[in-house]
């Protein structure tokens, strides 16, 4: 008995809001784009508390094995990467590093 | 000799239950029975579990707080138990849970505001991949913009409620005093996305859940709005213009 109005939706309509949509993304501050807050640093995560990514030996995030060890990164506020000490005289490093490595059996 | 599925079925059964004695086949060295050093094993497990949970959900907690968490964290943790060794991917089914949990059956939102928590998690740990600025879909005449499919980023997703789940989510997340937040004041869609390094949550019209959902099938943008406006409210412009600069198209073909 309820009577359903599709709502009218022509071509033109979907082509006129996408480009309205495009000009307005183009114009506002991408959030994508803007340089972020945080930086990956290698090599300063406790084991399994890695962000994602960090190559052979683990497959993602939570996965790395050693302690500190070197492609495993996990998110630090920008600019403080390279100023974190770790034990063993260990520092962190915006690049994998090759220490701390899991064995690969 | 129990067989290794059998095995490893009674063990989870001997995790879940207390009651329950360890499988056979469980020893331990030393004098005490095997079954104290199990109860010490099984506690580990749960405590660190119901952790887990406690660490994902923030804002539960908060709303519900601290005590009535720990005890709905103990019940889920008790009846779910991870099936991945990634820590990580425990904890999705968490807000169905809550959806179902009795004692929380008045405050009916929960389990919105939890899935929020959840998504941002999922965007957090996503895979990384990089946004498709704006420009690059300034050149598409008109006439083909209909036939687009577009590319969504991996950390991308977009929750519907029919409860203003956003709005607490986001007092709960980030005031020191939360704001009062009229649960009769209509549904809310929330989109989510990790474009770059930091998790983005932002408002949307409701619909462009089943916007995305369509498009994610690889469905054209046409037919993606025709399933979004069914949905009153639905703009397909602001769900655009927050894909786009929230980084959640990465692509684009015909």
């Amino acid at each position: 008995m309820t009577q359903k109005t599709t709502p009218s939706l022509s071509t033109a309509s979907v082509a006129g809001a996408f480009a309205l949509a495009v000009a307005s993304a183009m114009v506002a501050p991408s959030a994508a784009a803007s340089s972020s807050t945080m930086e990956k640093c290698y090599g300063v995560s406790p084991a399994g508390e890695n962000d994602c990514a960090a190559g052979p030996g683990t497959s993602c995030s939570g996965t790395s094995t050693q302690d500190y060890q070197g492609n495993a990164w996990t998110l630090v506020p920008a600019g403080t990467c390279q100023d974190i000490e770790l034990p063993g005289d260990r520092q962190g490093s915006l690049e994998p590093l090759d220490r701390d490595l899991p064995r690969q059996s | 000799m129990p067989s290794q599925a059998e095995y490893e079925a009674d063990f989870v059964q001997a995790l879940r239950q207390p009651r329950i004695p360890p499988p056979a086949g469980v020893r331990h060295p030393g004098s005490q029975p095997p079954a104290l050093r199990f109860g010490v094993y099984r506690n580990n497990v749960h405590v660190s579990l119901v952790e887990a949970v406690t660490r994902l959900y923030p804002v539960v907690q908060r709303l519900v707080g601290e005590a009535f968490f720990q005890a709905v964290a103990r019940r889920f943790v008790g009846q779910v138990l991870p099936d991945s060794p990634v820590l990580i991917d425990y904890g999705e089914t968490f807000p169905d849970f809550l959806d179902h949990f009795e004692p929380a059956a008045r405050l009916p939102y929960l389990g919105d505001v939890a899935r929020i928590e959840w998504a941002w998690h999922r965007a957090y740990h996503a895979q990384d991949q990089t946004p498709l600025p704006p420009q690059a879909l300034a050149r598409i005449p008109p006439a083909q913009v209909g036939h687009l499919r577009l590319g969504l980023h991996p950390s991308l997703q977009v929750l519907d409620s029919p409860w203003p789940a956003l709005s607490i989510w986001h007092t709960n997340r980030h005031d020191a005093q939360v704001r009062r937040i009229d649960r009769d004041s209509g549904g809310e869609a929330t989109l989510v996305c990790r474009p770059d390094m930091e998790v983005l949550v932002c408002a949307v019209p409701l619909g462009t859940a089943a916007l995305v959902r369509t498009l994610s099938t690889g469905a054209k943008l046409e037919q993606a709005t025709t399933q979004a406006v069914e949905q009153p409210g639905f703009n397909l412009q602001t769900s655009l213009v927050a894909l786009l600069s929230s980084g959640g198209i990465t692509a684009f073909r015909f």
